[in-house]
């Protein structure tokens, strides 16, 4: 982001500066309701968390991780996020690959249909696979003949956290090699390139920024998501929770402590999100595309 | 992907017009219609006034600690919904930092639709201030110094320049920020208290009936959530293209 810089160097030209902006104590007024209102939201909800935490003392905070509950989730966590990470890397890159650089027929739908896990609440993702592979889902009988089990069981998860995270390599990437078009690759194949040679000298290297962009996101809401974990998960204890789902029933049983300390996991772990997207943002921003308007 | 989806409509074909309009119209699933869609509107609305002053000073005023702010309008996208649900419930409850001066105002917050409009405003923010901010970038101040030489106030110049110019990009912000509050889960769980009738959102209703294995009464729930997403996708589309027409006119 640039900061509007207000050159002061001619009579004319000054009064030109002043006429496009507000007088001083409206500047003001709206930066400080502007701070006031992220405080209110973002940042006292923020160090609420960690006051939450450390509300008994570092030993307490400390205790809740001895807790093996905890540590089943956090591994669980680290588990479904090194599963549907590297499998929506795959995917989102062969996705953004075809609709960047080939034409085919129903391109366009494909590309809805990339953004469909964002449009739609992450209960009904939930709900979905539920209705699928359920009891009285449709290869619920099947499943259950093979004693396969997904709904209440980790595979559930596991495919629920790929849904929802489906979009983020995706998004991110297709814009950017659209941008991009065919020609240096087809340079590269004019000089001799093998195909594997082409995509990863020039394909990928053109694109890592906007990779490694992608994959921060995409981490982040498979180790965060809930909603849609919570429906297939069953809520077995050491078995099917993870960090967000314990830190549900620690909260419900009144265990405050050790639901903000699991929760202050997550809260590092989204700080670290925002500072290495910003980081990213920041230094290759000519790498990325320009307009990052959020989608739902 | 389209299978699980096709799945969900073949499902609710499968009951009859009678049971899903009964599933549909009791009493508590309506209730909780109206408070989902009401408090994502309302939360919405605040977002889009409260978001605009913050995307319009983040781009337009330069003050210390910027950069840090801007990067932390994206924590609800970044923070777990759960982690904000405890947390907002934390300060806004009762004896919560924030709680307590409320309730000293003799309004409660957290446990009362109230709570479910503050869960939904966060959640819905960085939609709004992310969707105006390249929007804002790109006005051009050609313009606004055009029609200060031509004598209109600052105020006027707003109002008839600058405004009617943003107005379809912060509709897109407004409408993204309702759609994602409209199926947001995990952060209204907690502060809204669940109360039947009264703090229940449709989310939470999909939810309870799975867990008594009514397949049929959540699948009829979540067919008209999974409409009214629809409905909305097709609105910010138009949005977005409407604010995209309204740039290349500029340009050219």
């Amino acid at each position: 982001m640039s900061e509007p810089t207000e050159p002061r160097t001619t009579e004319p030209q000054r009064r030109l500066t002043r006429a496009t902006t507000e007088p001083l104590w409206v500047r003001c007024v709206l930066i400080v309701v502007a701070m006031v209102f992220l405080g209110l939201f973002l940042f006292v909800p923020l160090a609420a968390v960690f006051a939450q935490a450390l509300a008994k003392g570092v030993q307490a905070y400390l205790d809740s991780f001895r807790d093996a509950e905890a540590l089943a989730a956090i591994r669980l966590t680290l588990i479904t996020a090194a599963i549907a990470v590297p499998l929506n890397l795959i995917f989102g890159l062969s996705a953004a690959w075809a609709i960047a650089k080939f034409n085919f027929y129903g391109k366009n739908i494909l590309i809805t249909l990339i953004d469909l896990p964002f449009a739609i609440s992450p209960v009904i993702s939930g709900l979905i696979y539920v209705l699928m592979f359920g009891m009285r889902g449709w290869f619920g009988p099947w499943l259950a003949e093979h004693d396969i089990k997904i709904i209440f069981a980790v595979p559930g998860i596991v495919l629920a956290t790929i849904f929802v995270t489906l979009p983020f390599v995706a998004r991110e990437l297709i814009p950017l090699m659209q941008a991009q078009g065919t020609e240096e690759e087809e340079a590269a194949r004019v000089l001799g390139a093998g195909g594997w040679e082409m995509f990863r000298r020039v394909t990928l290297r053109n694109i890592k920024w906007g990779l490694l962009y992608g994959i921060i996101l995409c981490n982040a809401r498979a180790m965060g998501e809930f909603g849609a974990v919570s429906v297939v998960s069953g809520h077995v204890r050491g078995e099917t929770n993870t960090m967000t789902l314990h830190v549900e029933i620690l909260y419900n049983e009144y265990n405050f402590v050790a639901a903000f300390a699991v929760a202050s996991l997550l809260s590092i772990l989204a700080l670290v999100t925002l500072a290495a997207k910003s980081f990213v943002e920041w230094k290759f921003r000519h790498e990325l595309t320009a307009d990052r308007a959020p989608s739902i | 992907m389209f299978l699980p989806l096709s799945g969900l409509f073949l499902k609710s074909a499968s009951m009859t017009w009678p049971q899903f309009l009964q599933a549909v119209a009791d009493p508590r699933v309506v209730a909780s219609y109206r408070l989902s869609f009401g408090a994502s509107f309302i939360g919405a609305g605040i977002n889009a006034v409260f978001g605009f002053i913050v995307a319009w000073v983040l781009v337009r005023y330069s003050f210390p600690g910027k950069r840090l702010v801007d990067a932390l309008v994206d924590l609800p996208f970044a923070l777990p919904t759960a982690v904000s649900g405890i947390a907002l419930t934390a300060i806004y409850s009762e004896n919560g930092w924030i709680g307590r001066f409320l309730t000293g105002l003799g309004v409660k917050a957290a446990f009362s639709p109230f709570g479910v409009v503050i869960a939904l405003t966060f959640i819905g923010l960085p939609f709004v201030v992310r969707t105006l901010q390249p929007a804002l970038h790109d006005l051009e101040v050609e313009i606004e110094e055009a029609a200060a030489s031509l004598g209109a106030t600052r105020w006027q110049t707003f109002r008839r320049v600058i405004f009617p110019a943003i107005l379809p990009t912060l509709l897109t912000g407004f409408a993204l920020a309702f759609a994602r509050a409209l199926g947001e889960y995990g952060s209204v769980v907690f502060i809204s208290g669940n109360i039947p009738m009264r703090t229940e959102i449709a989310p939470l209703l999909i939810i309870m009936k799975l867990e008594q294995y009514d397949y049929a009464g959540a699948t009829a729930i979540a067919v008209v959530m999974l409409a009214a997403s629809f409905v909305l996708l097709l609105i910010i589309n138009l949005l977005q293209w409407w604010s995209g027409r309204y740039r290349t006119a500029a340009m050219t």
